[in-house]
């Protein structure tokens, strides 16, 4: 759980450096604003569902690092045998970094404007991300037939379990492509889809960082034994 | 996600959002059924909470029967009573106390209380709703599959939960439960995004994060806390899922039943505990939390005083919410931890009592020379702080490793929780339905019918959990179908168990009439105006009671002081609503 704990408090963290410039010294029962006072404009806050995004992001940070955390306390025991990482998952990497780029790209278009810009970047993000998808279930063909399935052992299991888990938010994100995608169609408003396009390329980039983190982990299981063993500490 | 990017209102300055921005329902459908409005939200959440409250109730009443008089009921065999005790269980810790708290006053409150027209993703807010009511379908389908519902206990410990020995392991119940677990979270989690990020964003002029009510500070803490808990269940419910139905081994260590050497190996039970207790004590304060803060404010307004160090209630709330995230394995002692690991917990476990007892001394100086109303909400509210300090403080007996390890599995412990998370909450939320049925509804509950709901409920829930720990302590099991007869349980045990029973069923009942109470008082309450408890909250300040579409008419309300002027010196009135201007002429 040590994994768990160190995510969770970077998470505390940014939680506490935020609600410390939130005032939580103040004596509300001495304070009288004026009125004029109160209307004064503030700094424009960020658009809500940026924030909404944000919260989202961390939700699915914590709930990759819990699988993670598992995933270092079953490794410790003695019966492990980890499985062969067939190339076809660097292949796999590669395409998704190029969808995070098409991504990155089509929210540059979208800031300057330039519609077709955002189009083009949309179209191959999607269809990377799905060409990522499909080389995903490939690698588990592959897998399967070599006769590595997932009751077969738990690190099988778990290589199931957490490509299953990264493919399935990735399959939520296209879904909210395919929305900016209509947007875009329907000729929404710049700002809108601006805003739209942003969305989908933040959590372009959170899905990118956490394949890179945990094909990391799946495939170079052993450089980070270390982590292994300071999770497992204190049952030992 | 596709949830997450929806933009309506979007940087929109709340103070002048124009109706165009505002979801409207066109239809009787819409409007109250398929609502995006929070309050409606909030209300079929408390509904359907308070449905499935009703079920476990009715269990309790089963398990009861079977405690009190072994072997005259039939058709309570051990199956059916293990299948008692775990829905009991899970239905009143997550699909009642959770979904009532966040899911139904979460909704109803927190924009009216802030001054917001609506939750900022109304659309996800109502999907929110309907999952919920999936998962509390898919639960309650699992009393009619095949093979009835799990009976692992609501922990569902692997290996048993899953294998045949256990009800419902090889049958559906154990399927249905995690697949309603995880529906539940999904539910939860689009909630819970709403929650917060209409606290972070959606506050109207002047409504600082330090004039909240601490109702919104405890909702906003506990959802916070619940987004980054329930992950931890999920994962669990999904790897158990899929021992149970692929054949992996998260969780499965190899074993032998009935003679038979089944396909798993290599799993770790204990890696479930962690899991799931993980998630398991954040939730004992992702139920207490909403309690401390919805309590306080039914004490300051009831007694007529400003809440006692509010900014020391505020503290305690967050860092009661962070250190709950650090104490999961005192759930686990017996689980043959390393000392050390067990030494680490107890202290962690032992330090929430600080900030705990913190609010605890606010409550009391806030009662201290106030000018109490006795009502039923202050009843339900006092009944809650002396209930909290006894289940409290058997608390600190079980935080410790030594004490617990022989206290472990005993009635003692049933006791302690139940008095703690059970009984404690539980009289929050009626004080709170009380308190707030004026607002949604325009009429008060009836009042004799409330007070003879306060007095068998607060007496009889004495009466059941104070001999408990006796049998406890006696070295009664938990979770034992039938004692029998044993050396070490006195004939007298089984008296008090009888005893317990007619006072469970009787204090049942009392909850049966408050139900009465709630539609028989839609229709014949007596008239309760706008702010029948002269309180200072937003929500009391509304232009149409019960608040309408949009909650504020044209304007949205500013807000020119904290929620707690109550009886101030030299004022008009002994309360203040946080909306109204500090006198113009000021010296």
């Amino acid at each position: 759980m040590i994994v768990t704990l160190l995510v969770f408090a970077v998470l505390v963290a940014v939680a506490a450096w935020w609600l410390a410039r939130q005032g939580l010294t103040a004596r509300p029962w001495l304070e009288g604003q004026a009125a004029a006072e109160l209307a004064a404009p503030g700094i424009p806050p960020l658009p809500t569902a940026k924030i909404g995004l944000g919260i989202f992001l961390a939700v699915a940070t914590l709930l990759l690092s819990l699988l993670v955390s598992a995933y270092a306390m079953r490794m410790e025991m003695a019966d492990w045998r980890p499985l062969p990482q067939p190339l076809l998952l660097w292949a796999n990497t590669f395409v998704l970094v190029l969808s995070s780029l098409a991504l990155h790209w089509a929210a540059r278009s979208a800031r300057r404007g330039h519609r077709a810009g955002v189009q083009d970047g949309l179209l191959a993000g999607g269809l990377t991300a799905l060409l990522f998808l499909a080389g995903q279930l490939l690698a588990w063909r592959q897998l399967a037939a070599a006769g590595y399935r997932p009751a077969a052992n738990p690190a099988d299991a778990f290589f199931y379990l957490i490509t299953a888990a990264h493919g399935l938010h990735l399959l939520g994100g296209l879904a909210a492509l395919g929305r900016a995608g209509a947007r875009l169609a329907r000729g929404a408003t710049t700002a809108r889809l601006r805003l739209s396009v942003e969305l989908c390329a933040t959590y372009w980039h959170f899905l990118l960082l956490a394949w890179l983190c945990l094909f990391a982990l799946l495939a170079h299981a052993p450089s980070i034994a270390w982590l292994a063993a300071l999770c497992t500490a204190p049952f030992r | 996600m596709g949830d997450v990017a929806h933009t309506a209102g979007t940087a929109v300055p709340h103070d002048d959002i124009d109706g165009a921005e505002l979801y409207h329902p066109h239809s009787w459908l819409t409007k109250y059924v398929f609502s995006q409005d929070a309050k409606v939200i909030g209300v079929q959440y408390a509904l359907t909470a308070i449905a499935i409250g009703m079920v476990a109730l009715v269990l309790s009443w089963l398990m009861r029967l079977q405690l009190g008089f072994p072997g005259t009921f039939d058709f309570i065999d051990p199956a059916a009573y293990y299948q008692f005790i775990t829905m009991h269980g899970m239905i009143m810790v997550v699909y009642l106390l959770t979904a009532l708290f966040l899911g139904g006053f979460g909704n109803y409150l927190i924009p009216l209380m802030l001054g917001a027209r609506d939750m900022v993703f109304p659309y996800v807010n109502m999907l929110s709703y309907w999952i919920y009511l999936l998962a509390v379908l898919v639960l309650v389908a699992s009393f009619f599959a095949p093979g009835g519902p799990t009976g692992a206990g609501w922990t569902l410990y692997p290996p048993q939960a899953i294998l045949s020995g256990t009800p419902g392991g090889q049958d559906w119940g154990i399927i249905l439960m995690l697949l309603s677990l995880c529906l539940f979270i999904i539910g939860f989690t689009m909630g819970g995004l709403n929650y917060t990020v209409t606290v972070l964003q959606a506050r109207t002029r002047g409504m600082t994060l330090m004039r909240m009510p601490l109702t919104i500070w405890g909702i906003f803490t506990a959802t916070v806390m619940a987004l980054l808990a329930f992950p931890a269940l999920f994962v669990g419910a999904v790897m158990m899922l899929l021992d149970r139905l692929l054949g992996t081994s998260f969780f499965m260590p190899a074993l032998v039943e009935m003679g038979q050497q089944l396909s798993y190996g290599g799993g770790s039970p204990i890696l479930f505990q962690h899991l799931f207790w993980f998630f398991g004590h954040p939730e004992v304060y992702i139920v207490a939390l909403p309690a401390f803060g919805i309590v306080s404010d039914l004490i300051a307004t009831h007694a007529r005083r400003n809440i006692f160090g509010y900014r020391m209630m505020v503290w305690a709330i967050v860092i009661i919410g962070a250190l709950s995230f650090i104490v999961w394995a005192h759930h686990m002692y017996v689980s043959g931890m390393h000392p050390w690991f067990g030494f680490f917990f107890a202290t962690t476990t032992l330090i929430i009592a600080i900030p705990t007892a913190i609010k605890v001394y606010n409550w009391l100086l806030t009662l201290w020379r106030g000018n109490i109303h006795l009502n039923l909400p202050m009843l339900f509210a006092l009944g809650f702080i002396v209930t909290f300090v006894n289940g409290g403080l058997t608390g600190l007996f079980l935080g410790n490793v030594v004490v617990d390890v022989p206290l472990s599995d005993t009635m003692f412990v049933v006791a302690h929780f139940h008095m703690v998370m059970g009984v404690a909450p539980v009289m929050v939320i009626y004080g709170a339905l009380y308190h707030w049925y004026p607002k949604v509804t325009g009429r008060m509950l009836d009042d004799m019918m409330g007070k003879i709901h306060f007095w068998v409920t607060f007496l009889g829930a004495y009466l059941i959990f104070f001999p408990m720990h006796y049998l406890g302590l006696l070295g009664v099991p938990r979770r034992y179908h039938d004692i029998g007869q044993t050396s070490f349980v006195p004939d007298s045990a089984h008296t008090l168990n009888a005893f317990i029973s007619v006072v469970a069923l009787v204090v049942g009942a009392a909850q049966l009439l408050f139900l009465f109470n709630l539609f028989w008082s839609l229709r014949r309450g007596k008239e309760a105006g706008p702010n029948p408890w002269n309180a200072t909250t937003l929500e009391w300040q509304t232009p149409e009671t019960p608040p309408g579409h949009g909650n504020w008419g044209r304007e949205l309300p500013v807000v020119y002081r904290w929620a707690y002027d109550y009886s101030v010196p030299g004022a008009a009135r002994d309360f203040t609503p946080q909306n109204e201007p500090p006198p113009a002429a000021a010296p």
